[in-house]
């Protein structure tokens, strides 16, 4: 207010005045342009989330029930996908098992110890490279190297195995963010304490990092879900159509094919299963199923993502409590 | 204490570089001060530079146990890099070096054998900006203490309590002091539960990096008078940029400054008082008198 009374004085000749009114109602407009732009644009997000969400809840409608999810497919009726959807939670937490644990190492070692050097560089440059290889590529290698060359077949493992190879570079990056994100005056005051850079790590790096590093997993999950192009090969689109899950005897020489708890089995994983239904299938219901498999499918990630985050709360208040 | 009347100074906006009370004070400790304590740091020919910076040159001083040392000077002195190489946190910026030595009671701390870590333990740091971790109040003064293996829990809570109340912060915090995180307490408070912090790890030289110096006034007085009483068990060395500062609390002053090649050096070192009345340099004089920095 006082500004404007001042610049009004000092120009009294009324021309600058305009000026001075038509640059502010340009920015006054640009100004609301970016409000509504940048709030279209979140919007927009929230309704496309909204609109994938809906369409499958309203498609999964009469499909979706406690029986698909804990049924076996069948041939003659609408039947389930209990297997298929065990499978899907088996390779996620077989690759997360391998994932997490060494993309959160690997971060440390590049946040924490790693010198700016060509090494790191051309680490980071790899990085980078195998998470934009486009996945059909990684499952062929998966297919040469775990199917082909260790003759594993068509098994979990393999494809576990081919998911990871895939996903640790972006977890590590990511890891690695998310430890470099925890301010440096953090560390300075632990390692002014005595403590040992270990320590410093281990008790205040990790703990502040864990909302990034939670950020980091639901990522690579979210690609592991996802991921269809590199199970085809290495997990195979075949698998047992029924699964005795009290079936554990490690000696039974049917044991590796046909326990759902074997990581040697063939594992059509939900997303796999959906591609190949919606292209060879045949089956009378196999709209039905499709639809329903994908809904499980988004309710499986949504499901995925908010446990992490409270995980996530859970474990930062552990690690700094005690 | 005169705190009262401190306050009301410090609080006015035109106020003097330095004031006569504050001086007065200075050279009336000058006066009364013991027989020279023990010499707790001794640096020699102190150099340190960032890859091809010299950003400090050749600085020699010592400082006697139970003192307070005020390194004072203006912004790029060198003073806070100084004060760094006495529990080695310029070891953590690639491409610094010391040369010199610095000895604490009589052993070299520059010595590559010598452990940071338990140098660290004996000589603690407080920052500019009050650090808390993020944890509740009882666990950041344990922090210390727990990673040098105490697991007993009457003993880490008996030492949180000696810690917090010498650092006059215990009946601030005593009712919540699992439940309340460190970041949930006022600057000035988040300031001494730092000190605490560093008490709890049984120091005996306490580093501070202006510590006060994003603090009101009144905490300013609270965390200036926690250091006269600290004073009687700690050696302690604080960087400030404000004069009345080192003339309300130092024993002794130090005057940084920088060369042509903006690096910094020790111009001289004395009694608090004599430094704010007699300087035998023209440098500390206009400084002082405020007609340089």
């Amino acid at each position: 207010m006082t500004v404007g009374a001042s610049t009004a004085q000092r120009v009294p000749d009324g021309s600058h005045q305009s000026l001075h009114r038509k640059a502010s109602r340009g920015s006054i407009l640009a100004d609301r342009a970016a409000t509504v732009a940048l709030w279209g644009t979140g919007v927009f997000v929230l309704l496309l989330l909204g609109a994938i969400i809906a369409h499958f809840a309203i498609a999964a409608v009469g499909v979706v029930s406690p029986g698909f999810v804990l049924d076996d497919p069948s041939d003659t009726v609408l039947g389930g996908i209990l297997p298929i959807l065990w499978n899907s939670i088996y390779i996620l937490a077989l690759t997360m098992l391998i994932a997490v644990p060494i993309g959160i190492l690997g971060g440390i070692y590049m946040a924490e110890y790693a010198s700016d050097n060509a090494l790191t560089n051309a680490i980071r440059f790899a990085e980078e490279s195998i998470s934009s290889v486009p996945s059909i590529v990684v499952g062929l290698f998966g297919l040469i190297l775990f199917v082909d060359t260790f003759h594993m077949g068509f098994t979990a493992l393999g494809g576990s195995l081919a998911l990871t190879m895939f996903n640790l570079p972006l977890m590590t990056r990511l890891a690695e963010q998310a430890l470099r994100a925890v301010p440096q005056e953090e560390r300075s005051a632990s390692l002014a304490l005595g403590a040992t850079k270990w320590q410093t790590i281990r008790h205040v790096v990790v703990p502040l990092a864990i909302p990034g590093l939670v950020t980091a997993v639901i990522l690579t999950a979210g690609r592991v879900f996802g991921e269809a192009a590199v199970l085809l090969f290495t997990s195979g689109t075949g698998t047992p159509a029924h699964y005795d899950f009290s079936f554990i005897n490690f000696n039974a020489p049917s044991w590796a094919m046909t326990s759902p708890w074997s990581p040697f089995r063939p594992a059509t994983t939900l997303s796999v299963y959906i591609w190949k239904l919606n292209s060879e299938g045949l089956g009378a219901f196999k709209n039905q199923i499709v639809d329903g498999s994908a809904a499980i499918l988004i309710a499986m990630v949504l499901t995925f993502n908010l446990g992490a985050r409270l995980i996530g709360r859970v474990l930062t208040r552990r690690l700094t409590a005690a | 204490m005169n705190s009262g009347d401190n306050m009301l100074a410090t609080g006015t906006q035109s106020e003097p570089v330095l004031r006569a009370i504050d001086v007065a004070v200075a050279t009336a400790r000058d006066e009364i001060a013991s027989e020279s304590n023990p010499i707790k740091i001794d640096a020699g020919h102190v150099s340190i530079s960032y890859g091809e910076k010299v950003a400090v040159r050749d600085v020699s001083l010592q400082v006697q146990a139970c003192s307070i040392l005020a390194l004072i000077g203006p912004s790029g002195s060198g003073k806070s890099t100084f004060l760094r190489c006495f529990n080695r946190m310029n070891d953590l910026i690639p491409g610094a070096s010391v040369k010199g030595t610095v000895s604490l009671e009589g052993e070299n701390i520059m010595d590559p054998d010598v452990s940071v870590v338990e140098l660290r333990r004996r000589v603690g740091m407080v920052f500019q900006r009050p650090n808390p971790f993020p944890m509740s109040i009882f666990e950041n003064v344990a922090y210390g203490p727990r990673r040098r293996g105490m697991k007993d829990r009457r003993k880490l809570e008996e030492l949180v309590e000696t810690s917090l109340k010498r650092a006059a912060l215990w009946d601030e915090v005593k009712d919540d002091l699992r439940r309340k995180s460190g970041l949930a307490l006022s600057g000035g408070q988040q300031q001494r539960l730092c000190i605490a912090r560093v008490l709890a790890t049984d120091p005996e030289v306490i580093l501070m990096d202006e510590p006060a110096s994003a603090l009101d006034p009144v905490s300013t007085l609270r965390i200036e008078e926690l250091m006269r009483e600290l004073r009687k068990a700690y050696t302690i060395v604080i960087v400030t940029h404000n004069m009345q500062q080192a003339a309300r609390v130092s024993d002794v002053t130090a005057f940084f400054t920088m060369a042509e090649d903006r690096a910094g050096y020790l111009v001289e070192t004395g009694p608090t008082g004599r430094i704010f009345t007699r300087p035998t340099e023209r440098l500390t004089e206009d400084y002082i008198s405020g007609r340089f920095g």
